[in-house]
C-alpha cells in the first residue's frame, strides 16, 4: 500500500520529469532559428491554457485538501478521545506511562518546558506518521488513531540544541482490550 | 560597444573595484560554506568524526552564511543593472559590503569562538537556552552580527528607493501599477526597475521584522524577566527568513531579464501580465510565510489556509511568468550556446523543478509527514543550488566575457557537467531522505539513513570541484577587467 510519502515522491518525480522534458525540448530546438513573431504567437496561445490549467489545478487541489480541514479543532473538547499529555524538554520527552490502545483516537496535548521541539510520531519501520510542534507556552493538540498495536517511536523534529538528534521516546500501543504487543 | 555590453553598464574604476569585492568575496564564501555543507554530510555518513557541538556550529555558520552570501551576491546583480536607470550611491553600495563583512565576522566569531550553534533561524528561546553549550554573550554577538548585516542591506534598499522615487515619482509608478487596469504599457519600462522596487518594498519590511525579533531576543538575553511569546517570535523569524531568501532570488533574476535577449537575440518588452505578476507577488511574498508554521496547530486556521493557498499562488505569477518568458525566448532563437545562456537555462530549470517539491510540501496534509524532514533542505537546495547560484554565475560569466564571443571551453564544459550531475544527485539524496522520513538537522544519522548521506557526500565533492573551476575562471576574468566594462 502506498503511503503519503510514496504518493508525494511519485508526484514530485512526475512533476520534475515534466519540467525537464519541456526544457529538453526547448534546448533541443534552441540553435535553430524560427520567426520570433510566430514563436511568440504560438507561445501566447499555449500560455493562456497553461495558466488556466494551473489555476484550475491549484483551486482543485486546495478544495480537495482543505475540506475537511486536516488539523484538528484546537478548541474542541476531547470527547471520547484518549488524552495524552506530552512535554518536550532538552533533551527528552515526558509521556505518561499509561496504556494506549489501537483503534481509539488519541489526543496528544503537546507543549515544551524550554525551547521549541517537534513531536514526530514514527512507526516501527521508521516512517513518520504525524507531527506537531512542541512550543513553550503553547499547547498543540494532535489527534492520531493507531491502526495497529506495536512499538512506536517519538523523534524530535525541531532543532533544539546539542542533543536534538538523540531526543527520542517510545510509545507502546496495545491491541483493543489492553493486550500488549 | 557591443549590444551585449551597452554603454550604460560601463563601470568606473571605483565601481569595478566595489563590484569585484562583492563577487570575489561571494565566490570565496560560497566555496567555504559549501565545504561546511560537505563536512556535515560526511559526518552524517559516518565517514568523518566530528562532535555534535562542532556539527551544529558548522550547521549554523553554513545556514546563516549561505543566506547572507546569496543576498550579498544578488544585491550586486541588482546594483549593476539598476544603476543604468537610476543614480545609485557608490558609498552606500560599499557601506553595504562593509556591514556584511563586519556582520559575517561577528557571526563566525560567535559560532567558532563562542560555540554558538542555535541555527540560522535562531528560534527563540534557543539562543539563550543552550544548556551551557554556549553563553548568552555568544548568542548576543551572533544576533548583533545579523543586525549589522541587516543594516547594510537596509541602507542599500533605502538608497535604491530614493533613487527610484527621484526618477519615477513613487514606488507604485516604478512597479507599473498605473498600467494594471488601463492605459498603454510603456514597452521600454525596465523589468529591472519593477523587480528592484518589489524587492525594496518587501525586503525592507522583512529585514525590519527580523530586526524586531532580534532586538527583543537581545533584550531577553540580558533581562530574562522580559519574556517573548514564542509563537509570535517564530512568526517574525519566518517572516524575515522567507522574505529575505525570496528577495535574493528576485534580485538575481534581474540578471536573467537583462541578459536573456542579449544571448538569444530576441528582445522582449514590458507587458501587462508581467506587471501583474510582480504586483501580485509583492503581496503574496509578504503573506505566504505561515506555510513554515503549518505544524504549529495553535496558529489561527485562516493563517494556515493563507499559507497553503499563497504557497500555490506565489509560484504562479513571477516564477511561471519568468520560466515561460525564458523558454519562449530561447525556443528556436538560433542562439549559440555560451556560458551565460547555458547557466540561465539551467537556473530557470532548477528554479522551476525545485518549486515542485516545495509547493507539494506547502499542502497542509502533506506537511504533516514531510515538515522538518530532509524534504525541506531538499527543495530549498534544489532552487538555490541549481536555480539562484547558476543565475549569479551567469551574471559573472557575462561580466568576464569578451567581444570575441568565445565558445564554451572544455574546462567549463567539464564544470557544467559536474555541477549538474553533482547538484541533481545532491538534492535528490535530500529528497530521498525526506521520503524516508529522516529528520533534518541530526548530527548523527541512523545506519539505515547513511547510504543517502554517502551518495550526497560524493555529489557534494563534484559540486565543489565544479564551483572551484568556475570561481577560478571568473575571479581571473574579473581581476583582469574586460575592456567592455572599463
Amino acid at each position: 500500500m502506498m503511503t503519503i510519502q510514496d504518493e508525494v515522491g511519485v508526484l514530485t518525480l512526475a512533476g520534475i520529469a515534466g519540467v525537464a522534458l519541456v526544457f529538453l525540448y526547448v534546448i533541443h530546438g534552441a540553435t535553430r532559428k524560427a520567426d520570433a513573431a510566430r514563436v511568440e504567437a504560438r507561445a501566447g496561445a499555449i500560455r493562456k491554457w497553461f495558466f488556466l490549467g494551473l489555476l484550475v489545478l491549484g483551486a482543485g487541489v486546495t478544495a480537495a485538501t482543505l475540506a475537511p480541514f486536516p488539523i484538528p479543532d484546537q478548541q474542541a473538547s476531547a470527547g471520547t478521545r484518549h488524552v495524552v499529555d506530552v512535554v518536550g524538554h532538552q533533551w527528552g520527552w515526558r509521556l505518561p506511562p499509561g496504556p494506549i490502545e489501537a483503534g481509539i483516537p488519541v489526543e496528544f496535548r503537546v507543549t515544551s518546558a524550554d525551547v521549541n521541539h517537534g513531536f514526530g510520531l514514527y512507526d516501527s519501520s521508521g516512517r513518520l506518521l504525524a507531527q506537531t510542534q512542541a512550543m513553550p507556552g503553547v499547547t498543540n493538540r494532535l489527534v492520531y488513531t493507531f491502526a495497529r498495536p506495536g512499538r512506536y517511536r517519538v523523534l524530535c523534529l525541531e532543532y533544539c540544541g546539542l542533543v536534538h538528534y538523540g531526543m527520542s521516546a517510545e510509545i507502546v500501543v496495545s491491541a483493543a482490550g489492553g493486550a500488549r504487543p | 560597444m557591443s549590444t551585449r555590453y551597452p554603454a550604460g553598464e560601463t563601470l568606473t574604476r571605483g565601481e569595478r573595484r566595489a563590484l569585484n569585492l562583492y563577487l570575489v568575496s561571494g565566490l570565496l564564501l560560497f566555496i567555504l560554506l559549501m565545504s561546511f555543507g560537505l563536512t556535515m554530510r560526511l559526518a552524517q555518513s559516518a565517514w568523518i568524526d566530528i562532535t555534535p557541538n562542532h556539527f551544529y556550529q558548522i550547521m549554523t555558520a553554513h545556514g546563516a552564511g549561505m543566506v547572507g552570501t546569496v543576498g550579498l551576491a544578488s544585491s550586486a546583480v541588482m546594483w549593476f543593472f539598476l544603476r543604468k536607470y537610476v543614480r545609485l550611491s557608490l558609498p552606500v553600495f560599499v557601506a553595504n559590503y562593509a556591514c556584511f563583512m563586519l556582520g559575517a565576522a561577528l557571526l563566525l566569531g560567535a559560532t567558532f569562538v563562542g560555540r554558538f550553534g542555535g541555527a540560522w533561524t535562531f528560534l527563540y528561546p534557543l539562543p539563550v537556552h543552550s544548556m551551557g553549550v554556549w553563553s548568552a554573550g555568544a548568542a548576543a554577538v551572533f544576533m548583533v552580527g545579523y543586525l549589522v548585516m541587516g543594516l547594510g542591506f537596509l541602507l542599500f534598499y533605502l538608497d535604491a528607493m530614493r533613487a527610484i522615487v527621484r526618477v519615477y515619482g513613487n514606488l507604485g509608478r516604478a512597479l507599473g501599477l498605473q498600467w494594471l487596469f488601463r492605459g498603454t504599457v510603456d514597452p521600454s519600462h525596465p523589468a529591472t526597475v519593477v523587480a528592484s522596487t518589489m524587492v525594496i518594498i518587501v525586503n525592507s519590511l522583512g529585514i525590519l521584522g527580523g530586526a524586531v525579533v532580534l532586538v527583543m531576543s537581545l533584550v531577553n538575553a540580558y533581562a530574562s524577566e522580559f519574556v517573548l511569546d514564542a509563537l509570535f517570535a517564530k512568526n517574525l523569524t519566518y517572516f524575515f527568513g522567507h522574505v529575505f531568501v525570496n528577495s535574493s532570488i528576485y534580485m538575481a533574476v534581474i540578471g536573467v531579464y537583462e541578459l536573456l535577449p542579449r544571448y538569444t537575440g530576441r528582445p522582449w518588452s514590458m507587458s501587462r501580465p508581467f506587471l501583474w505578476a510582480w504586483a501580485a507577488n509583492t503581496v503574496l511574498v509578504l503573506i505566504v510565510y505561515p506555510h513554515h508554521l503549518l505544524m504549529d496547530f495553535a496558529m489561527p486556521r485562516w493563517a494556515m489556509v493563507i499559507g497553503q493557498i499563497a504557497s500555490y499562488g506565489e509560484g504562479l505569477p513571477v516564477f511561471a511568468a519568468t520560466a515561460y518568458l525564458v523558454l519562449t525566448n530561447v525556443h528556436r532563437s538560433g542562439l549559440r550556446w555560451r556560458m551565460p545562456i547555458v547557466l540561465i537555462v539551467l537556473a530557470i530549470f532548477g528554479w522551476s523543478a525545485g518549486i515542485v517539491p516545495a509547493i507539494i510540501d506547502g499542502t497542509i496534509s502533506v506537511n504533516r509527514v514531510m515538515h522538518n524532514t530532509l524534504w525541506v533542505p531538499g527543495h530549498f537546495h534544489f532552487y538555490l543550488l541549481l536555480g539562484v547560484l547558476p543565475m549569479l554565475l551567469a551574471f559573472m560569466y557575462h561580466l568576464i566575457g569578451g567581444r570575441a564571443d568565445e565558445p564554451i571551453s572544455r574546462g567549463d564544459e567539464l564544470g557544467l557537467t559536474a555541477y549538474l550531475v553533482g547538484g541533481l544527485t545532491f538534492v535528490g539524496m535530500f529528497l530521498a531522505g525526506g521520503h524516508a522520513s529522516e529528520p533534518r538537522r541530526y548530527a548523527v544519522h541512523f545506519a539505515e539513513w547513511r547510504p543517502y548521506d554517502q551518495v550526497a557526500s560524493i555529489a557534494a565533492v563534484l559540486v565543489i570541484a565544479a564551483m572551484l573551476l568556475f570561481a577560478a575562471r571568473i575571479a581571473r576574468g574579473l581581476l583582469r577587467a574586460p575592456a567592455e566594462l572599463r
